[in-house]
């Protein structure tokens, strides 16, 4: 490693450390003298208190595996539906043609519309908010899919026509490992959708996990409990976007970025 | 001699009313390498895309023997396979120790020891073109297109690539169709030249260059070809 690169690797930790030193400094400034009342919004002192109390009593790690469950299974039926789908439709036209309009009928409609539906046919709890995820994600990824799909180069489907690469081949061999790229991004972005769908879906249809437990301490008016939530939450949205990031490194994928 | 044959007889194209093609008389005999050149927007792309069986002709005879496979003027390798993976996917038929000595032959011929590994956004231009020929080569491909094959390169290895081709067709002669605006290119390279008209294209102008290969490009029999070339295409100094 040249000193360049271990310039930027600690770059990389402190300017974001600054960032969120500086909030916290705010914070706590702002709190301490007086410019921000409790009432508004709590002090750091209280919402280390409520952290704590939240982890005595083991409720956050609940809520956290709750949640944590239903993105993963919403995400997981999303992506393993939806990124076939969207390579059928970029490569079937009677298939684009037929569902094209619904997708994006779906995709505009704002997934907590369904909640009422939720709710009335699964009942509250897991399955309302994995459906929610679902409906939310779906249309999203398999409509990048297909776009990522028309996007390959032409000259990669006359070289597979020279190699001999048809049907199913074709599929494997050229059209998946060349929307490879932007399908870490679509993933990404997916993601980012699980996670905020996941949080109304919990405070409406929901009767555990994070965003319940920012409705719950809302109805109970514990501001420093909504703050521990959030925090929960934000931080393992960014979590699971860096796993996400780790593909583009893999060599099948970095071709996408390196040009 | 492993070699394929294209015999073409009144071929016609357009794309809807807009003709581009017409009347097109061909016949490439096993091993030939013949150049067609013509001014941009002439159908010479055209005319390779139905030769290479991507395109059907609007009208006329189109007849091929043997497989066909082209050489793209750039980024025709797959970016996602290594230039090991590449050249394989010229062999889909051998097994996987036959497949390996064949790809690791192959690497040697087109002078790319050592970058097996490498991925191709991390060759330069004339690697890349090496290996998208070496691409087509392998597994006893019968006629080789090339669609402009060197136009993305610079001028000095444009010249060590038109060499380096002519090496590796000494070694393993092929049937040769090659589409070029660069006409110094196809009098250096080619037995037959071609010259396209304006569209609708047609044949206009066909010079034989009975000079063997490898042929300088300062050769007086490659500069007369050029000059006489230039002047069925219109060009006067």
């Amino acid at each position: 490693m040249d000193t360049k690169h271990i310039r930027n690797s600690i770059n990389s930790w402190l300017y974001p450390s600054l960032t969120f030193g500086t909030l916290l400094l705010i914070w706590w400034l702002a709190s301490a003298r007086g410019y921000l009342s409790e009432q508004f919004f709590p002090t750091p002192a209280a919402f280390v208190t409520g952290f704590r109390e939240e982890v005595a009593s083991g409720s956050i790690f609940r809520d956290t595996l709750a949640s944590l469950s239903r993105v993963g299974a919403g995400y997981a039926i999303s992506v393993a539906v939806g990124v076939p789908l969207g390579m059928i439709l970029g490569t079937v036209l009677g298939a684009r043609l037929a569902l094209l309009p619904l997708l994006n009928f779906l995709r505009s409609l704002s997934p907590l519309a369904w909640i009422p539906f939720a709710i009335f046919w699964i009942g509250i709890g897991h399955g309302a908010v994995i459906f929610l995820i679902v409906i939310a994600a779906l249309p999203t990824i398999a409509l990048s899919t297909m776009a990522a799909v028309a996007g390959i180069p032409k000259v990669y489907f006359r070289v597979a026509q020279d190699y001999d690469l048809k049907g199913l081949q074709r599929l494997t061999r050229v059209i998946f490992p060349a929307i490879l790229p932007q399908l870490v991004t679509t993933l990404r972005v997916a993601m980012g959708l699980c996670w905020l769908v996941m949080v109304a879906g919990e405070m409406l249809a929901g009767n555990t996990g994070l965003g319940y437990l920012i409705h719950d301490a809302n109805n109970g008016l514990r501001l420093d409990l909504i703050v521990v939530g959030m925090v929960v939450i934000g931080l393992l949205g960014m979590l699971c976007d860096r796993l996400l990031m780790f593909l583009t490194r893999l060599p099948g994928i970095r071709w996408g970025y390196d040009r | 001699m492993s070699t394929g044959s294209i015999r073409i007889k009144g071929l016609s194209h357009s794309y809807g009313a807009t003709a581009v093609l017409k009347d097109i008389h061909l016949d490439v005999s096993p091993g030939e390498f013949v150049a067609i050149v013509g001014p941009s927007g002439s159908g010479k792309s055209t005319l390779l895309s139905l030769l290479s069986g991507y395109l059907k002709p609007t009208s006329g005879v189109l007849e091929r023997t043997g497989t066909t496979r082209t050489v793209h003027q750039a980024d025709g390798l797959y970016p996602w396979l290594t230039v090991e993976g590449n050249l394989a996917l010229g062999l889909p038929k051998l097994d996987a120790a036959s497949k390996r000595r064949a790809v690791s032959d192959m690497v040697g011929r087109i002078g790319l020891a050592g970058f097996e590994k490498s991925f191709p956004h991390a060759l330069s231009g004339g690697m890349r073109q090496r290996v998208e020929i070496g691409r087509a080569l392998c597994g006893g491909t019968d006629v080789l297109m090339l669609d402009e094959p060197f136009s993305a390169l610079d001028y000095l290895t444009r010249l060590k690539m038109r060499g380096e081709l002519c090496r590796l067709l000494e070694d393993q002669p092929r049937t040769v169709i090659l589409v070029t605006h660069d006409i110094e290119e196809a009098t250096q390279l080619a037995d037959r030249v071609l010259v396209l008209s304006e569209r609708p294209a047609s044949i206009v102008y066909e010079l034989k260059i009975d000079v063997p290969r490898p042929r300088d490009v300062t050769a007086s029999g490659v500069v007369d070809a050029t000059k006489a070339v230039l002047k069925a295409m219109g060009y006067e100094p």
